[in-house]
């Protein structure tokens, strides 16, 4: 019960590729670092991102079948 | 209205707008087939538990500090808008087939013709399983998403009567034309949804990470812009790449 309560909340919180809920937090967690050092941080969210949106979109393409 | 406040309407009312016709299809199969009244009860159900989640976290969200609701609740939408924003591009992209509402409806209601017939007194409960199922799965997250931004804006009502709102347009235009909502444009809408939620998720959460924007709120639009831009060129890069694969056929 635990189990498939536990695995229906990762579906629902990561979906279809962790790497994109992973890239989100060590984004956010990198700015928050940047900005306790006192520099410029708010350019790094997002070009981040996007390069972990691309990176994931490329993967799933090249995982999907070709259309005619 | 500020702006802000208009992105928060537009983005639940177009959410819960795409979410509402996925699970009006399921429960239309299920009337059309089986009779109307214990899907009815099922997705009135569902309904409700999903309206005592909002009433319930709406307030205690929004007792959080600021800084933290900001880093949290950025996250969140950051990685709902990534999802939806991800599948919007595979779909527009070619990679990754489109909603067909029509098939999915005959799906359906095929398989509800396959189990036995309804009984003639008291609660089908197939239909009013599937039909309980398919609008809490499909409300959920359209739940979370009004919750996150209602309580960042501090404005969970407002959220809510977006939802509301779509739900209602989206059940009445159902019933005018009594059939699966097929050419509703859903992947522009969740592209647009996709778009404001990640653009909303990164504002936040980089505000809510200690980092300041220049221009502060004025920030927001040039980040909503620039991803818009950014998912639409990979939109293009994906169908220049699958037009190179089927010319030399190639994989």
């Amino acid at each position: 019960m635990a189990g498939r309560f536990a695995a229906a909340v990762w579906e629902f919180v990561v979906g279809d590729d962790w790497r994109v809920a992973l890239g989100t937090v060590l984004t956010l967690g990198a700015t928050a670092l940047i900005a306790a050092a006192g520099l410029p941080a708010w350019w790094l969210a997002p070009v981040a991102v996007l390069a972990v949106l691309y990176r994931s979109v490329r993967r799933a393409a090249a995982q999907a079948p070709a259309e005619p | 209205m500020t702006g802000t406040e208009l992105s928060l309407v537009v983005s639940v009312f177009l959410a819960c707008a795409v979410e509402a016709v996925e699970a009006f299809t399921i429960v239309l199969a299920m009337g059309s087939t089986r009779g109307w009244r214990s899907p009815l009860l099922g997705a009135g159900l569902a309904g409700i538990v999903l309206a005592a989640l909002v009433a319930t976290l709406g307030p205690a969200l929004t007792v959080l500090p600021l800084a933290v609701l900001r880093l949290v609740v950025g996250g969140l939408l950051l990685v709902f808008g990534l999802q939806w924003l991800r599948k919007a591009i595979l779909r527009a992209g070619g990679a990754k087939t489109l909603h067909d509402e029509e098939l999915i409806f005959a799906r359906e209601a095929g398989a509800a013709e396959r189990v036995a017939s309804a009984p003639a007194e008291g609660v089908d409960s197939y239909a009013f399983v599937i039909a309980f199922k398919a609008v809490l799965l499909e409300g959920l997250e359209v739940a979370f998403i009004a919750l996150t931004f209602g309580a960042n804006q501090k404005d969970v009502p407002l959220a809510a009567v977006a939802a509301t709102a779509a739900v209602l347009a989206v059940v009445l235009i159902g019933f005018m034309v009594r059939g699966p909502l097929a050419r509703v444009p859903e992947n522009a809408m969740k592209f647009t949804v996709g778009v404001l939620l990640t653009s909303f998720g990164v504002f936040w959460g980089v505000e809510g990470a200690g980092a300041s924007w220049p221009g502060g709120e004025a920030a927001l639009p040039v980040l909503a812009v620039a991803i818009l831009a950014a998912a639409w060129l990979m939109v293009l890069d994906l169908r220049r790449g699958r037009r190179l694969v089927l010319t030399t056929g190639g994989g």
